[in-house]
């Protein structure tokens, strides 16, 4: 193990690691901190330039009872549920099926098939952004979930195919052979033997394309506007428009919009990590 | 006795079961790929058709050849989003130094050092746009955090994201935050997999801290370090959230990237100009396809070694 293990070094330098870890990250959040304790603070607190001293008083439910109650909030979060869950069943169902014939069946072109999904994966957003921009407006999906969840799909597909293939690649091979030797159709290959062992895969993608969706900025402005559509990373501009310097509602909005990948993170926190570090160790 | 050799009859007619090797995999890859082709594939053969014609986006294309990038070569804007790149590319690599260093800290067995870990990695799960709020509230000269701090020190009060020269920065500063985190969480899952024997044969040949780290530590983590490399440079090339929600390219444009440069050009309300941004999208297109290019050819590499 490197660094060498704390237990045996000196009793004195553990113990100052101990205490040094919660230091470092409280430091390390306290961006963070500070709009969490903004959340929590009356708007008295802003107007009397009282912004880093104790709250004078606990306004966390007025706060937050405001932000679900008295703006476009809900709204926005209900969309972004609206876009996120269709776009992570079928970008992890197309590539199920991607990743299932690149890794298993030999056939010509076949890494040069793959490459292009992993290269369409990498291209900057703004290339693909005025025909896409048109094509929606083209097919009336302008200023719909339907519309932002179509391209989505399309775009992770490229992800999780690269993610799916070597995954598969990993499994033994032997399993499908056999499979095939007893007369197995290629369907049901799939279905019977290779779905039930993707399924570490399948959460891991999941929770990972569950962030990336819900945190997607740039596309939501492009294809949406209004409270109609909008997820909520693009509805936050218009909600602090809207509570302009009410510092203490748009940090309360912020954290509002900053958690269901939080949760997600924290509940799936093995699966999200497998993910995002597939390919960190060989 | 049965020939398990040739597959039994499941009862498919003939031409589907000579073929089944090829048509399998072709149906298992057509929904996948037509859906990738419309939205991704033809949409980057259609900016490059578009970046040769002046269009509004709602009349018809004008063919103007090649005027849009002859145009870019004396656009000041251009020019400096260009250098803001590459700014955002050099600074973007701190990442992973600064990830590294956290996940050595973090790299022990005490009570609680799972929730540490997650907890380290927290800015990496929050929104780009929520990130953006947070640092400009942070750096805000009234009231934020970073000029309590510097005044605590006798500082004077530093207007981070007024000004032209510091802005840019400002903002790669709070990119990093999320992308050290992402690096640290690559490495702490490398630094589990290094070899505890040859650690331990290094330990007795009398090796220790940074040269143990040099030469028997890193060359291991070479797998974490490539993957780190790819997400940072990607990301600093994507950077656009954290400019559009902080600054808005400004003040007086400086803090433009070609991406952010590219958005305003095509979508901004002073005019549409698609074709235009078409041009400066290709530009961007092309530096990252440099990029991409050496990507595929290390997992190429790779790939030959493999199955």
């Amino acid at each position: 193990m490197f660094p060498r293990p704390i237990e045996k070094s000196s009793p004195a330098w553990a113990a100052t690691y101990q205490a040094l870890v919660p230091m470092a990250l409280v430091l390390w959040l306290l961006p963070l901190i500070a709009v969490a304790v903004f959340s929590i603070k009356p708007d008295v607190d802003f107007t009397t330039g009282n912004y880093w001293g104790w709250p004078s008083a606990f306004k966390g439910f007025e706060n937050y009872g405001k932000v679900f109650f008295a703006s476009d909030m809900p709204r926005y979060l209900l969309n972004s549920v609206l876009i996120t869950v269709p776009t992570v069943i079928g970008a992890v169902a197309l590539s199920c099926m991607t990743g299932f014939a690149l890794g298993v069946y030999k056939f010509r072109g076949n890494l040069l098939l793959f490459f292009m999904f992993v290269a369409g994966n990498f291209v900057p957003f703004q290339i693909l952004m005025v025909p896409v921009r048109d094509l929606t407006l083209d097919m009336g999906l302008y200023n719909t979930k339907l519309g932002l969840v179509l391209f989505h799909v399309a775009f992770q597909t490229g992800f999780c195919t690269l993610f799916m293939r070597n995954f598969i690649r990993a499994l033994p091979f032997e399993l499908i052979e056999a499979a095939r030797v007893e007369g197995v159709a290629e369907w049901r290959i799939f279905w019977f033997v290779v779905l039930p062992l993707m399924k570490p895969a399948i959460a891991a993608l999941s929770v990972l394309i569950f962030t990336f969706i819900w945190n997607d900025y740039f596309w939501a402005v492009v294809l949406t506007q209004g409270a109609e559509s909008q997820p909520v990373t693009a509805g936050i501009t218009s909600f602090n428009a809207q509570y302009r310097a009410a510092y203490h509602l748009m940090s309360a909005g912020s954290i509002v919009a900053a958690l269901p990948p939080v949760a997600m993170f924290f509940l799936m926190q093995r699966h999200f990590i497998a993910g995002l570090t597939l390919g960190a160790v060989k | 006795m049965v020939d398990t050799t040739t597959p039994l009859n499941d009862g498919a007619p003939g031409w589907i079961r000579r073929n089944r090797q090829t048509l399998a995999p072709a149906l298992f890859l057509l929904p996948g790929v037509l859906f990738f082709a419309f939205y991704v594939i033809f949409p980057i053969v259609q900016s490059f058709n578009l970046s040769f014609y002046r269009w509004d986006g709602l009349g018809e294309p004008v063919y103007v050849g090649a005027e849009n990038y002859i145009e870019l070569m004396d656009d000041r804007a251009f020019e400096v989003s260009m250098w803001n790149n590459l700014k955002w590319l050099l600074m973007y690599l701190l990442a992973i130094p600064a990830g590294l260093a956290i996940a050595l800290f973090l790299n022990q067995n005490v009570v609680g050092i799972r929730l540490y870990k997650s907890l380290f990695f927290f800015p990496f799960v929050i929104s780009q746009v929520v990130v953006g709020l947070v640092f400009s509230w942070f750096y805000d000269p009234t009231f934020g955090l970073l000029n309590q701090i510097l005044g605590f020190f006798g500082f004077g009060t530093v207007n981070v994201l007024g000004d032209p020269n510091l802005v840019t920065y400002g903002i790669i500063v709070a990119g990093l935050w999320p992308q050290t985190a992402y690096c640290m969480i690559l490495y702490l899952t490398g630094l589990n997999a290094v070899d505890p024997e040859q650690v331990e044969a290094a330990r007795l040949d009398g090796a220790k801290g940074m040269k143990m780290l040099w030469y028997v530590i890193i060359p291991q983590l070479r797998p974490a370090t490539f993957i780190a490399f790819v997400v940072t440079i990607i990301g600093a090339l994507r950077s656009f959230d954290l400019i559009s929600i902080m600054t808005n390219g400004g003040p007086f444009g400086s803090s433009r990237v070609l991406s952010f440069y590219m958005f305003e050009k095509a979508l901004s309300e002073y005019g549409f100009r698609m074709g235009y941004g078409a041009a400066i999208a290709v530009v961007l297109f092309l530096i990252m396809l440099s990029f991409i290019a050496y990507f595929l050819w290390s997992m190429y590499q790779e790939e030959k070694g493999g199955r």
